[in-house]
C-alpha cells in the first residue's frame, strides 16, 4: 500500500495561485459603451476596486478607469540596462582574460564589443519585460483575491467584477442593471 | 469571387464570427493536412538520414573543394534566417506603425519566423563538422581557460542569433496568451486541458491588459532594432572579410532588405495553402495579400538597386579584383545561377507595379515561389561563387558543385520547417483572435451588429 505524500505549499505560494474567493456582483455587457457608462456610475458612487473583463484592450476602457500607467516600463529599462552592462563585462572581461592578439590589434577594442553589448541589451530588455507583466498581473491577481469570471469575456462580451459584501451587493446590483448590464450575477 | 476589401465591411465578421471561425481551426484536421504533414516528415527524414551519413563519413560528403569552405549549408544558413525577418517585421515593426492590416497575419508571420529561426540554427552546427562539439561557441568556462574572439563576426552572429531566437520566441507566445485563452474557453477535452495550462490564466482583467499592452509595446520597441541588426550582423560574416564580392559597406542594409523580401514571398507562399485549408477566406482577404504585395515590391525594389549598385561600385572602384569578381559572377560557370537571381528578385516583383496582379492571389503565389528561389540563388551566388571565383589567388581557383548530401540536407531543413509550422496552425490560433478583433467596430447599443 503506497499512501500518497503531498507537500502542503507555503501558505504566501498557496495564496498567490489559489486565492481565496472575494465576494461580490459580476456583470456581463454586450455593448462596450454600456461599460463605460458602468465604469463611469462605479468611479462616481466611490468603488475604485473593480474589475473589467475585455476581450480586447480599448483604450476607451483605459481612460474611463483612470490607471497609472504599468510599471512593466522599469523592468525593461532596468533589465536593458543590466543587459548593456552585462555584455560590455562579458566582452571586455574575456578579452583581457585570454587576451587573442590579431594582427597586432588592440586585445580590448570598443566598436566590435557593441554588437554584444547590443544584443545583451535587447535580450535583457525583452527577457525582464516578460518577467514584468506576469510579476505584475500575479500582484494583481493575489490582490484580487479569486472572483468570478465568464468564459464569453475572451469571446464578445465584457464584464465588471465589483467586490462586494452582502449590505451593499444590492445597490451595485441596480447600478450595474441601470448601466445596461445583460446579466447580473451575485457571488 | 465575393471577396471583400478590408476586414469587417461583411455584416458576418462580428467578435463572435471571429473566435469560432479561428478556432475551428483547431479542430480535426483533414485528410489534405495530414498529406502535407506527411510530405513534410518524409523529408525531414531525408534530411536526418542524409545527417547520420555526414556524421559517419565526415562533411567530405558534402561537395566542399578548395577554396569553397562555405557552400549549401551556408547559404542555407541565410536564407533560413532571412525568411524570418519578414515576421518580426511584420508582428513588431509594423505594431508600432499600428498598421491595421497586420492583425490578420502576423501569427502565421511571426509563427514562421520562429520556425525559421530554428531551421537556420541547425546549419552552422552541421556545418562545423563535429557536431557534438558545437558548445565551443558558447562562451563557458572551460579547463583551459579560454574564451572565444569577441572581434570575430561569427561570435556576434551567435550572440544575434540567439537573441533573435529567444525573443521572437517569447513575442510568439506573449501574442499567444489572450488567444489561447479565447479557445481554452471554447474547448473540450484533452485540449482544454492544454489551453488552460498554456493560457497562463488569462482572463482579460483591465489589471491583465494594462501590464500586457505596455509590456507588448516594449518587446516590439525592443524587436524593431533587433531584427534590423540581426541579418546587419548575419551580412558582416561576409563583409568583414576581404574576399571580393564579400566586402562591401552596402551589405547590411541590401542583406536586411533581402531578408524581408524573402520573408514576405514565404508569408504569402504559407498563407495561401492554410487560408483554403482552413476556410479563413473572410478574415485574411486580397488585402492583406496586397499589403503584403506591396511589401514585396518596396523591399525587391531595394534589393534590386542593390544589385546594380554593387556592379556599379565594382567597376567604379577601379579594383581589378574587384571588377574580375563581378565578372566572373555574371559571365563566369556560375552565370545561370546570377542570373536566375537576378530575374527572379529584380524583374519578377516589378510584375507587381499591376494591381490586377497584385490582387489575384494565385499569381502572388507563384511569384512568391520564384522570390523565394531566387533569395535562395542570391545567397549561393554571394557565397558560393565569391569563392570560387577569388581571382587574386588564381591556383585556388576551382568550381564547386553541390552534391547529394548538400541537397539531402537542404531537403530535410525545408521538412523540419514545415513539419513545426503545420503542426503549430492546428494546435495553435494561426490568427490573432483579440487583435483581429481589435480593427473591428466594437458592439456599441442601438446597433444590431458589430458594425
Amino acid at each position: 500500500m503506497s499512501r500518497a505524500i503531498r507537500l502542503p505549499l507555503p501558505k504566501s505560494m498557496r495564496e498567490l495561485f489559489d486565492a481565496p474567493p472575494t465576494p461580490g456582483v459580476l456583470g456581463v455587457f454586450s455593448h462596450l459603451d454600456a461599460i463605460l457608462d458602468a465604469i463611469k456610475k462605479l468611479r462616481a458612487a466611490g468603488h475604485t476596486d473593480f474589475t473589467v473583463y475585455s476581450p480586447i484592450p480599448r483604450h476607451e476602457i483605459e481612460d474611463a478607469l483612470g490607471q497609472p500607467v504599468s510599471p512593466v516600463r522599469m523592468f525593461t529599462l532596468i533589465g536593458g540596462i543590466a543587459g548593456c552592462s552585462i555584455g560590455a563585462w562579458l566582452s571586455l572581461w574575456m578579452s583581457g582574460d585570454w587576451p587573442l592578439v590579431v594582427g597586432g590589434k588592440p586585445i580590448l577594442s570598443i566598436p566590435p564589443y557593441v554588437v554584444i553589448m547590443f544584443e545583451m541589451t535587447i535580450l535583457f530588455g525583452a527577457l525582464t519585460t516578460i518577467l514584468g507583466i506576469l510579476l505584475n498581473s500575479l500582484f494583481a491577481a493575489r490582490r484580487l483575491g479569486t472572483i468570478q469570471y465568464d468564459p464569453r469575456f475572451t469571446n464578445d462580451k465584457f464584464g465588471i467584477f465589483v467586490p462586494a459584501g452582502s449590505d451593499k451587493a444590492a445597490g451595485v446590483e441596480t447600478l450595474l442593471r441601470g448601466a445596461g448590464a445583460d446579466e447580473v450575477r451575485r457571488g | 469571387m465575393a471577396e471583400q476589401q478590408t476586414p469587417g465591411t461583411s455584416s458576418r465578421v462580428t467578435y463572435d464570427y471571429v473566435t469560432r471561425t479561428i478556432a475551428r481551426t483547431l479542430g480535426g484536421p483533414s485528410r489534405g493536412y495530414f498529406v502535407l504533414l506527411g510530405a513534410a516528415v518524409a523529408l525531414l527524414l531525408v534530411g536526418i538520414i542524409t545527417l547520420l551519413y555526414l556524421l559517419r563519413y565526415g562533411l567530405g560528403l558534402a561537395g566542399y573543394s578548395h577554396p569553397v569552405y562555405w557552400a549549401v549549408f551556408i547559404t542555407c544558413f541565410v536564407f533560413w534566417v532571412g525568411i524570418a525577418h519578414s515576421g518580426t517585421l511584420i508582428s513588431a515593426i509594423l505594431f508600432l506603425f499600428r498598421s491595421g492590416w497586420r492583425t490578420a497575419v502576423y501569427r502565421t508571420a511571426e509563427a514562421m519566423t520562429v520556425f525559421a529561426v530554428m531551421t537556420a540554427g541547425l546549419f552552422p552546427l552541421i556545418h562545423i563538422g563535429r557536431q557534438w562539439y558545437f558548445y565551443w561557441l558558447i562562451p563557458y568556462p572551460n579547463e583551459r581557460g579560454l574564451w572565444p574572439n569577441f572581434k570575430s563576426p561569427l561570435i556576434w552572429d551567435e550572440f544575434a542569433i540567439g537573441t533573435y531566437f529567444t525573443v521572437s520566441t517569447v513575442f510568439l507566445i506573449m501574442g499567444l496568451i489572450p488567444d489561447v485563452a479565447a479557445v481554452r474557453d471554447l474547448a473540450t477535452g484533452w485540449r482544454k486541458k492544454l489551453y488552460t495550462i498554456t493560457s497562463l490564466g488569462w482572463t482579460g482583467t483591465n489589471e491583465q491588459w494594462r501590464h500586457y499592452s505596455k509590456g507588448y509595446l516594449y518587446l516590439a520597441a525592443l524587436a524593431t532594432p533587433l531584427v534590423l541588426s540581426v541579418h546587419s550582423v548575419v551580412s558582416w560574416d561576409f563583409a568583414m572579410a576581404i574576399v571580393p564580392g564579400w566586402h562591401a559597406t552596402i551589405f547590411a542594409p541590401y542583406f536586411v532588405a533581402g531578408a524581408i523580401y524573402s520573408g514576405c514571398a514565404m508569408v504569402i507562399t504559407l498563407l495561401t495553402p492554410i487560408r483554403k485549408l482552413f476556410g479563413l477566406e473572410e478574415l485574411i482577404t486580397v488585402h492583406h495579400y496586397e499589403n503584403l504585395a506591396k511589401l514585396c515590391l518596396l523591399t525587391g525594389s531595394i534589393v534590386g538597386y542593390a544589385y546594380v549598385c554593387e556592379y556599379f561600385i565594382a567597376w567604379f572602384s577601379g579594383n581589378p579584383h574587384e571588377r574580375a569578381a563581378f565578372w566572373y559572377r555574371a559571365f563566369g560557370p556560375y552565370w545561370w545561377a546570377t542570373w536566375t537571381m537576378i530575374i527572379c528578385n529584380a524583374f519578377l516583383p516589378l510584375l507587381l507595379w499591376v494591381k490586377k496582379i497584385r490582387t489575384n492571389i494565385t499569381a502572388l503565389f507563384v511569384i512568391s515561389i520564384f522570390v523565394n528561389i531566387g533569395m535562395w540563388f542570391e545567397r549561393y551566388v554571394i557565397i558560393v561563387v565569391s569563392l570560387a571565383g577569388e581571382p587574386y589567388e588564381p591556383w585556388a581557383n576551382a568550381v564547386y558543385n553541390p552534391t547529394w548530401a548538400d541537397w539531402g540536407i537542404m531537403a530535410g531543413s525545408f521538412g523540419w520547417f514545415f513539419m513545426w509550422f503545420l503542426l503549430f496552425v492546428k494546435n495553435f490560433p494561426a490568427v490573432s483572435i483579440s487583435e483581429v478583433k481589435e480593427v473591428l467596430a466594437p458592439p456599441k447599443r442601438g446597433q444590431v451588429r458589430s458594425r
